[in-house]
Parts: structure tokens; sequence; C-alpha cells
């Protein structure tokens, strides 16, 4: 049953991709990739992977469509006809998959229990992570302590993303021209959008704090409390989302939560642990290393939160300019 | 009582360096927080070299978990060699930027900027201090995402295509990368180097492992912008700030080598890669291939930073070449070509930069009489060119010794000739530029304004690189018995295998299941 769910979700994602490369119209193109992510989404619920697969579902199908529909509102909307050859790229694809098919023979067997990935590292994660660390969702206990350090740079990641978007887009000015924008104009969105923000910060509150226990954390709950702000920038217009988070503060929460992860790490120096070691954050290690997941998994929503929502600022503003011009 | 501490810092100071450049929002503290924190690092990764020339190994447990649970970080005299050097150019150039970068970025960004080189920094450092192959993709991301935010900083619009170019080629490598160690992951179950070695030692021949490393080598390929993957890496170098491509170009591809080195000598193992997989001719003519295209295409450049950008693949070349000898010789003399043609194409950029600054073009004929109006950039660049072409007495020279030996040692004649040969065709790029500079008048241009030297604190860092040339070439003890002693640990599996004790507690555990 379970590989016949499988089947069934590639099958679609396959075609979706094909549509995706057939189709010009680039808005459908974007809505087939919120698809794609989503369709990824249910894959990996299908392979008892939560956490994985609400972070695809978020960020996948969530923000990262509301920023190409951003980008396709500076660019335009159909795709631009290109006559180059196709030929050496399908060669090179075709190649690539060809590579991956025969990579595939040797694979171990799809979800056996004997394979290395479940017997070399992870039975040490699954039996003494309880006692070590004390978190009933092992996934959190692995990247947010066993591998913090991944963790860290992942966060460095989204900060670094935000700084490229930042240096070519720039941000709003605060209060800026208030020309009529956002679809304020539509009585039913603004009485859902105002039921559903406030609703949205508390579930990505929730998000955030218990990942500890159920899927979720940093990462989820930052992008599901940027997609409010959005909500509210998009139906109420720029200028008044500017407003309720300047984008300097956003500048600042971003960098403030990279900080946050590494001051944590750095406080461990001088408690006498390694670099990122929550043991020694109290006198008991399995609360040590409660606070040190959760101060640095607020490091993180806050990273992601403020990354997230000044890419989507950047888009906005720019596209606001082009307007005005 | 940090000095247990050493290994990670290089990473850690410039990460929270980084977001703290953005908080002061002044382009002058984030420019003294940036070269001081880059300083330190600098001198910490010498200190680190220093230890690993004495000691060996230095393995440092992130979060106290030991590997291969946990994260390590793991310190060789390879890696602290090239740490040192990454550390130190950055910290050059972050001197040499603060007047450069005045004329080539808006005011506004400036601070962006060195944010941005921190980052780099940081994930520069982070790949070569790992020893766990998936937080080398994590540092890997981190350092590409500010390299490409650092290109397209430049005022110059065909920046951002550039940029877009090398963004989108990057993605495509890394993407290959992260597949490769994927595919390893699902064979051995561990992700720390030493363990995947351990484990992958008991495969003879392993379809999903050989796939493995066929996507790491391709996109190790394109980050170190191997012939004929290399078309990003002109366009960027032209266009790119010149404080960014004297970074770049002395310290991203460098570092791309060492990857490819780590996953082929401590990984795979030497004998895996290029015995049963027989990597090492396709290595050899595409390094050989790269080293005559591409010094070929740089002689008819007209802008000086194309120039250079395509003498990068080819420089890249020989450091392929050194690599694809497997013979230690061979390795030694790759990675001193690492080290050497840092110091050379650092000068190199740095004096086009003030030469830009100046002129404001880096076109071949803005050289025109510069011997006389801008002395002593034309000195450093004549030095550092010639190191370029291999002149006894400059850095150049000792690696191309090395290099020539090492193939001779395996009566390798016809490789031997072609890196000669390979020194003629530099002669060529490097010469049209110094009889333009010392032998031709200047261009009467509309605007008679005179052209000035360059700033002292642009001088300065450009001739600290350029006296390190010939420094290097004359007192050679430091840089070739580092590379020695690196090439000699690389090569020798037994002694990177010091780690077994944690590698057997794992498979015990395993079997006590």
């Amino acid at each position: 049953m379970v590989e016949l769910i499988d089947l069934v979700l590639l099958g679609m994602l396959a075609i979706t991709a094909l549509r995706v490369i057939f189709l010009k119209d680039l808005f459908a193109v974007v809505m087939l990739f919120g698809l794609y992510s989503f369709l990824s989404a249910l894959i990996f619920v299908n392979l008892d992977a939560v956490d994985v697969a609400f972070t695809e579902a978020a960020v996948g199908a969530g923000i990262s469509t509301v920023l190409m529909l951003g980008t396709l509102a500076l660019t335009g909307r159909k795709e631009k006809a290109n006559n180059h050859t196709a030929l050496l790229p399908l060669l090179v694809v075709i190649i690539t998959g060809a590579a991956l098919i025969y990579g595939t023979l040797d694979m171990p067997p799809f979800g056996h229990p004997d394979n290395p990935a479940h017997q070399h590292v992870a039975p040490r994660y699954i039996e003494e992570s309880p006692k070590e660390i004390g978190l009933p969702n092992m996934v959190t206990s692995v990247l947010a302590s066993y591998r913090a350090f991944d963790t860290l740079g992942e966060t460095a990641v989204v900060f670094a993303a935000a700084i490229g978007v930042l240096s070519l887009l720039g941000m709003p000015k605060p209060g800026g021209v208030a020309i009529d924008s956002g679809l304020k104009s539509h009585l039913v969105l603004r009485v859902v959008a105002k039921l559903v923000i406030p609703m949205t910060i508390l579930f990505a509150l929730y998000v955030q704090f218990h990942g500890d226990y159920g899927p979720g954390g940093g990462f989820q709950a930052g992008v599901i409390a940027a997609a409010a702000v959005i909500l509210y920038a998009l139906v109420f217009g720029l200028p008044l989302a500017t407003h309720v988070v300047r984008p300097n503060f956003l500048k600042v929460l971003a960098a403030l939560g990279v900080l946050i992860y590494a001051g944590t790490g750095v406080t461990s120096f001088f408690l006498g642990g390694n670099f990122l070691d929550y043991n020694v954050l109290a006198s008991d290690p399995v609360v040590g290393q409660h606070i040190g997941i959760i101060v640095i998994e607020f490091g993180i929503g806050i990273t992601v939160f403020a990354a997230m929502l000044g890419i989507f600022y950047g888009f906005a503003a720019q596209a606001e300019r082009t307007n005005i011009q | 009582m940090f000095e247990q501490h050493f290994p990670v810092l290089p990473i850690v100071l410039p990460l929270i360096a980084a977001p703290l450049c953005m908080l002061l929002g002044r382009s002058q503290l984030a420019w003294l927080l940036a070269t001081i924190v880059s300083g330190i690092s600098f001198c910490i990764a010498v200190s680190l070299l220093m230890v690993t020339l004495d000691q060996g190994v230095l393995s440092y447990a992130l979060g106290g978990w030991e590997p291969p649970w946990g994260i390590e970080m793991r310190l060789d005299v390879a890696n602290a060699l090239i740490l040192s050097v990454v550390t130190g150019i950055s910290t050059l150039v972050l001197v040499y930027a603060k007047d450069s970068i005045a004329t080539e970025i808006p005011q506004s960004q400036h601070t962006l900027f060195y944010t941005a080189h921190l980052l780099c920094l940081t994930g520069l450092s982070g790949i070569l201090t790992t020893g766990d192959a998936f937080n080398l993709f994590v540092f890997l991301e981190i350092s590409s995402l500010a390299t490409y935010t650092l290109v397209s900083l430049a005022s110059d619009r065909r920046a951002l295509t550039a940029a877009f170019r090398y963004l989108v080629m990057g993605t495509i490598g890394a993407t290959f990368i992260l597949i490769g160690v994927g595919m390893m992951y699902m064979k051995t179950g561990t992700l720390n180097m030493l363990d995947l070695a351990a484990r992958i030692g008991e495969f003879e021949y392993n379809r999903t492992l050989n796939t493995g490393l066929a996507f790491i080598l391709v996109g190790v390929s394109i980050k170190l912008a191997l012939f004929p993957l290399h078309m990003w890496l002109p366009p960027a170098y032209t266009h790119a700030p010149s404080a960014v491509s004297a970074f770049l170009a002395s310290t991203a591809t460098k570092v791309a080598v060492y990857v490819m080195i780590r996953f082929i000598f401590t990984i795979y193992g030497a004998e895996y890669v290029f015995y049963s997989m027989g990597m090492d001719v396709i290595l050899l003519v595409l390094a050989i291939v790269a080293i005559f295209n591409c010094s070929f295409v740089a002689t008819v450049q007209s802008n000086v930073k194309t120039m250079l950008a395509y003498s990068s693949v080819a420089q890249i070349g020989y450091m392929i070449l050194g690599i694809s000898l497997v013979t230690t010789a061979g390795l030694m003399a790759g990675l001193l070509h690492i080290f050497n043609h840092a110091l050379m194409k650092g000068a190199l950029f740095m004096a086009v930069g003030a030469v830009f600054m100046r002129t404001g073009s880096a076109d071949i004929k803005a050289f025109r009489g510069l011997g006389k109006t801008m002395p002593w950039t034309m000195a450093a660049f004549t030095i550092a060119g010639l190191s370029i072409i291999g002149v006894p007495l400059t850095a150049g020279f000792v690696s191309k010794w090395y290099l020539v030996t090492a193939a001779l040692e395996q009566q390798h004649w016809m490789i031997a000739f072609l890196v000669l040969i390979g020194s003629l065709l530099a002669i060529v790029y490097i010469g049209r530029i110094l009889e333009a500079a010392y032998f031709k008048d200047p261009v009467q241009s509309a605007s008679d304004k005179t052209i000035k030297e360059a700033p002292l604190m642009m001088l300065v860092p450009m001739w600290i690189l350029a006296v390190a040339n010939i420094y290097f070439g004359i007192d050679t003890s430091l840089s070739v018995t580092a590379a020695d002693a690196a090439a000699n640990w690389l090569f020798e599996p037994s002694a990177q295998a010091v780690f077994q004790s944690a590698s057997q507690s794992a498979s015990e555990l395993g079997a006590a299941r």
C-alpha cells in the first residue's frame, strides 16, 4: 500500500516536472513549482520524515512560491522565446540521469532495517538521545545538538541569502509613498486575512517552542511567522506592513539570530565545554541540553523570520518602485 | 585558555563578526572589525600550522560529541597550510579593500561588502577545517552564497549577469556534491570523513559509491573551474570589484582544489580513485588541455582582469596536473602551487585593481606608460608576473620546479616538456602588459588629469604579497616543508587512521544490538 502511494505521488511529481519544462506561461510554472513542493512534502510524510515534510511544505510550497511571484511581478509573465539549441544541455541531463540510474544498481534495499544508514550511527541517536538529551523528537536532538554545527551553518546560509538579496534589491523606505497598493478593496480578503493572521502567528509560536516534542522548530516557525506578515503586506499594502515590522528592525533581527546561536556556542567556551556543548550550560547535563536547544532554536527562528520577510520586502520594494515609475 | 578551541576559532570568529558588521552600520567600524578578526584568524591559523607540523593531527569535537556521532574539526598539515593562506590573503585584501571599494562599490553597500566577505571567510575556513563530509557541504554553501553577493556588488551592471551565471553553475556543482555525499551515506551510514574512509575501504567495487564519487568530482570540478567547466570564472573575476577578484582568485578555487584532494586521498583513497576508476588519466588530460587552452586564450585578451582569470584556470591546471601524477612528489607540487599561486594572483589582481582605480579601466591600453606614473604598482605587478611565468628566485619557479621534477621522476618527459611550454605562453601574456607599461607612451586621454600612484593602503598589502613571492622563491623551507609533510600525510592512509578506536566502538555498538 505504501509503495502504491509512493508510486502515484512520484508519477504526479514527474508529470508536474514535465509540464514545468514545456509551459511558456511563467505564472503557471510558479504554481506548478508550488504543487511540486507540496507533492515532495507528501512523499516525505510517506517516508515518515515529518520534519522534512513540514519544512518543504512551509518553504517550498509556501514562501518560495510567493517570492517567485514577486519575481514575476518584476520581470513579466511570459518566457522569452530562445533559439538556443537544447542539444548539449539535453545530452548533459541524459548522462546525469543515466549516472543516477547506474548508481541505484548497488543501493541498499529501499527502507530495509539492516541498511547501513540505520545500523551505524543512527542506533546511538535512537538509544542514547533520550538519556543524553531527553527530547522525544530525535530529529531535533540530532540537528540541534549532535549536529548543531551544521545547523549553525544553515542559519548562516539563510543569513547570507538575506545579505545577497539586500545588496541587490535594497529595502523599502519606511513610511514611503503610500500609493494604493495591496488588495484593500477586497472586503472578503481583508476579513479573512484579519482572521488568519493572528492564528498563523500563534501557530508559528507553537511550532517554535514545540519543536522539541513534535515536528517543527526554528526554521519552520520563522517561515510561518514571516508568511503571516507577508499576507498582511499583500492584503493591506507594503507601506502599512513596513510600519508594523520596520525594515531596519529586520536587519537587526537577522543579525541577532546568528549572534544568539553562535553566542550560545561561545558561552560553552567560558563554562569549560567545547563549542556548542550544552551539557555545561546547567549543572544537570540534560537540563543544559534543553536550555541550549531552546535558545538556539530561538536564534534560528528569528534569523529565518527576518531573512524571509526581508527578502520579500526587497522584492516588494522593487516592484513598488517600478510601479511608481 | 582558548588554545584548545583554536581549531574552531577561524570559523567562529568571522561568523560572529559578520552579523556584528551589519549591526555596526558604519563602514569604517565594519572595516576595522573585519580586518582585526581576519588578522586574529590568521594568527590562529599560523599557530595551528606550527602545532600540526609538530604534533600531527588536532581533532576538536563540536558540542562535545565524539565523532562519528558529532561533527569533528580535524586539522592536519595540509589544511592548516591552506587555512593560513586563506586567512592571510583575506586580511591583506581587507586592508586593501578600504580604498579600493570606495571607487568600485556604492557607499551604502560597504558594510554589506564586509559582512559578505566575513561570511565567505567563514565558509572557506569551515570547508578547510571540517572532518565531516556533510558539514563541508554546509560551509560550501555559505562561502558560495557570500561569493555571489560579493561579485554582484560591483557598480558595473555586467557583474550581475556574471554573478548570476556563477550562481547557476555553482549551485549545480553544490547539488552534485550533495548527491555524492548522499550516496556515500547510503552505503556507509556515516558522514565523518575518516569513518567514511574506513567503511568505503571495505568495498571492493561498488556502483553506488562509484557514482557518488563521480558526482562529487564533477561538482568539485565546477567549483574549482577545471577545464571545460570553467566558463563561469572569467566573467565573474572580470566584473567583480577588484578586491573581490583578488580574494577569490587566490582563495576560493584553491579551497575547491583542497576539497578534491580531501575526497580523493582521505575519503576514497588514491588507490580506489586512480587505480580502480582510472581518474588519473582523465584529470591529467583535462589539466594539460586547461593549461594550454586557457593560457592561449589569456594571450589574446584585451581586458587584463579577464586575462588573469584565464591564467588562473590555466594555473589550476598545474595543480590538478600535480594531483594526477599520483605520487607524493606530484601531490606535493600541487599543494605547493596552491600556496604560491595564491601569493602571485593576489598581488596581480591587487595591482590591476590599483590601475583600475587610477585610470578607470582594466583594459591593456590603460596600462600604457604606467611604468612611469605608477612605478610601485607596476613593479609589484612585474614581480608577481615573473612569478607566474616561473622565473628563478620567485615562488612560481619553486612550484614549477617541483612539478617538473615530479613528472621526470615518473619518466613523463612529455609532461615536463609541456609544463615548460606552458610557461612560455605565460611569458607572452604577462609580457604584453609589461611592454605596454614600460615601453609604450600613455594614450592621450581627453581629460588631462595626471595619473597618480595608488594610495599607500593599497600598495602595502600588494607589496607584502610581492615580497612574499620573492621570499618564498628563495627561502623555501617553510612552504616546501609544509607541503611535503602534507603530501606525505595525505598519501599515507595509515597515518590518517589514528581514529580507528571511535570507528571500532561504533561497529561494536552495531554488533551488540
